[in-house]
């Protein structure tokens, strides 16, 4: 009881998650249904593959706000690729190359942020805000504001194929959620990115090599936001240099709404999948009852302010005694 | 200026006495100038380079074209200067902008110029206090409220116009006087450079000259200082998001006017050139370093990139390209010139 009282008070987004389960279990039949589940987790999965790197980088005390433009780098990338003539004799082996070329796009970007924001010592929210603008000026210059287009139907059907009747794209989501929650609460590299979040010179002191460190968590967050790009246009069977505008918007407020703090030190994978799905049902479920797109936006703004609001109610007591 | 550069000066000297070999003091006081005066520097070698490669460049035409498609922007940045300066951030500007101007445009046809401007500055204002309360008053994190913030208005704005664009009817759009914000000129100079110019002068007068400024700059220096030596930090903070939402609400006016027409999310990503233009002029994201002077700077230098790149024969999306180089260049020298070396020292 005493353990579950303090799971909420540190995850408060799961009563929320609970509530708009049951609201819209009640509200509509449409939405207690296993095809819509399976929905839920294929819309929210692109947004959640990101916030799995975001919630690295932010417990890291970083951010990284060019994750929307990282993303469509490796989409016009990949499909690019996939439709070069020195692949044309490959059949479906020439999806290979191209979604190891956009991976490594992805990650490349990643590491290039990374390795700034360590070198330079100048602010995450300032490196990556310059590269939000950089790289999709890049983005425009590799696709000459073209659209690309998969000619390779494997590769757009792979976005609506099932294993065992699950989506592959939700399996590809929880595979990841997992892997990342045993990466960060598991390994020697889970806890240096608490330590680091927490308390930087410490954490220098306690001879852990902060700069590759975080070049190491901002490649992970890259290495998201490409595979997310990527299924992105398995999906649409298309890459657009416009892709993932504003993405970086709803893959923060995910993060914080799982609790994660922007000052670095806390937060979960677990309170993260709670926020991705929490605006995934939210999205949906006020889609299935016929409330008009754009309430969502309302809804969900004063969602992340209240859930502010909330934690610093429940968690007030130690942040006074830290002050005085 | 030169007071900043005897300041920090006095400081190197101050904290390191021991370090009396020539080698580095030069090179330091080097850094050191480069980077108290980076931002004007520059500035000049743009204005320099650009006009080397294109006579047009430096023509007074060409000028007031580049300060009448900054000044939107500009204006925005100004108001946002002043939360940066008291330690916060403002993110919801921009689709602020996108309500006011939609809000304006709409209701001038309805209810007339004067009364559509006042009811959008109130509505504006009102956003303003919300941003104000949540941030000043319940002190919660300024960068996620006005994230969320953002979406919220985005929301508002498009359940205010039922998603449609709105537009002033074209047959009052030659002969009302709100197209004078826009589209009018006094001797010769276009009106929104006016109003871009008299608000930054306005601005920089209060925060730079008056007891508020001083609260402004104390509160984001140091906040416990400031609240022990009797500021009421949660009003001033308070009060900078309601000079920011003013300007949204003067940039509205400006965009509505000149566009005679709005889609919903006309602002959308100007948040982040706003901040851009912002860190570009030098003022600490930390709070209580930078003045609106610089801003100003800031933005100019952003708007003589666009034109001085589209004049050179470049596509719109090089300026993206140029403006991330020269953001991440500009913080990083004045970090450079503060810790007095050119790279981190973290390993």
């Amino acid at each position: 009881m005493q353990s579950g009282l303090r799971l909420l008070t540190r995850n408060p987004i799961w009563v929320f998650v609970a509530i708009i389960f049951i609201f819209f279990s009640l509200s509509t039949e449409r939405f207690f249904d296993i095809a819509n589940f399976r929905n839920i987790l294929v819309q929210t999965s692109t947004i959640g593959l990101i916030a799995l790197g975001m919630t690295l980088v932010m417990i890291n005390g970083n951010i990284d706000l060019s994750v929307g433009a990282t993303l469509a780098l490796p989409a016009s990338v990949t499909v690019d690729v996939m439709g070069w003539g020195a692949f044309a004799e490959w059949g479906n082996w020439q999806i290979l190359p191209a979604v190891l070329l956009g991976l490594l796009s992805g990650i490349a970007i990643g590491a290039l942020n990374g390795f700034i924001v360590w070198k330079t010592g100048v602010d995450a929210f300032i490196v990556t805000l310059g590269a939000m603008l950089g790289i999709r000026g890049l983005v425009f210059v590799y696709t000459q504001e073209q659209s690309f287009f998969a000619t390779n139907f494997t590769y757009s059907d792979f976005a609506y194929s099932a294993v065992l009747g699950v989506p592959t794209l939700a399996i590809v989501f929880l595979v990841f959620t997992v892997a990342t929650h045993i990466l960060l609460s598991r390994t020697v590299h889970g806890s240096n990115t608490y330590a680091v979040g927490d308390n930087r010179e410490a954490a220098v002191n306690a001879g852990i090599r902060v700069g590759p460190h975080m070049v190491i968590n901002f490649m992970i967050i890259g290495f998201f936001a490409a595979l997310a790009g990527i299924t992105l246009s398995t999906q649409m069977g298309a890459a657009t240099p416009n892709l993932g505008r504003e993405f970086e918007l709803w893959v923060i407020t995910a993060v914080v709404l799982g609790g994660t703090k922007l000052t670095g030190g806390a937060g979960s994978i677990i309170g993260t999948f709670g926020g991705v799905l929490a605006i995934g049902m939210l999205r949906n479920g006020m889609n299935l009852i016929g409330v008009p797109a754009f309430y969502v936006l309302l809804v969900l703004g004063s969602i992340l302010i209240f859930v502010l609001f909330l934690d610093k109610q429940l968690n007030r007591q130690g942040e006074e005694e830290i002050r005085l | 200026m030169s007071k900043v550069e005897t300041e920090t000066a006095a400081s190197a000297k101050g904290h390191a006495p021991d370090e009396s070999a020539p080698g580095p003091d030069t090179s330091r006081s080097w850094v050191q100038i480069i980077s108290a005066q980076g931002i004007l520097i520059a500035f000049a070698v743009f204005l320099l380079g650009f006009g080397l490669f294109s006579d047009r460049f430096l023509s007074f035409e060409n000028m007031e074209s580049v300060l009448r498609s900054s000044s939107i922007i500009g204006v925005m940045a100004l108001g946002v200067t002043v939360v940066v300066l008291s330690g916060n951030l403002d993110l919801s500007v921009g689709s602020m902008l996108s309500f006011g101007t939609v809000m304006v445009v709409d209701l001038h046809d309805k209810i007339g110029a004067a009364p559509a401007m006042g009811v959008m500055m109130v509505a504006v204002l009102a956003l303003g206090c919300i941003n104000g309360f949540l941030v000043g008053i319940l002190k919660l994190n300024s960068l996620i409220v006005t994230l969320g913030m953002l979406s919220a208005i985005q929301g508002l704005t498009l359940i205010y116009s039922g998603g449609q664009n709105v537009d002033i009817a074209p047959s009052t759009q030659s002969t009302t006087w709100f197209r004078v914000f826009g589209r009018g000129d006094i001797a010769g100079l276009d009106m929104p450079i006016i109003i871009f110019a008299v608000l930054a002068i306005l601005l920089h007068c209060a925060i730079a000259f008056t007891a508020y400024g001083r609260r402004v700059y104390a509160v984001g220096g140091n906040p416990t200082a400031a609240v022990f030596s009797g500021i009421r930090r949660g009003r001033v903070v308070f009060s900078t998001y309601v000079i920011s939402a003013a300007c949204v609400g003067f940039a509205s006016i400006i965009l509505g006017s000149r566009v005679m027409g709005s889609q919903n999310n006309v602002g959308q990503g100007y948040e982040l050139l706003v901040l851009a233009g912002v860190i570009l002029g030098g003022t600490s994201l930390l709070g209580g370093s930078g003045s609106i002077f610089k801003t100003v700077v800031g933005v100019l230098i952003l708007g003589f990139i666009q034109n001085g790149l589209l004049l050179m024969g470049y596509p719109y999306y090089a300026q993206w390209i140029v403006t991330w180089i020269v953001i991440i260049l500009a913080v990083w020298l004045d970090i450079a010139g503060k810790r007095g070396r050119l790279f981190s020292p973290i390993a």
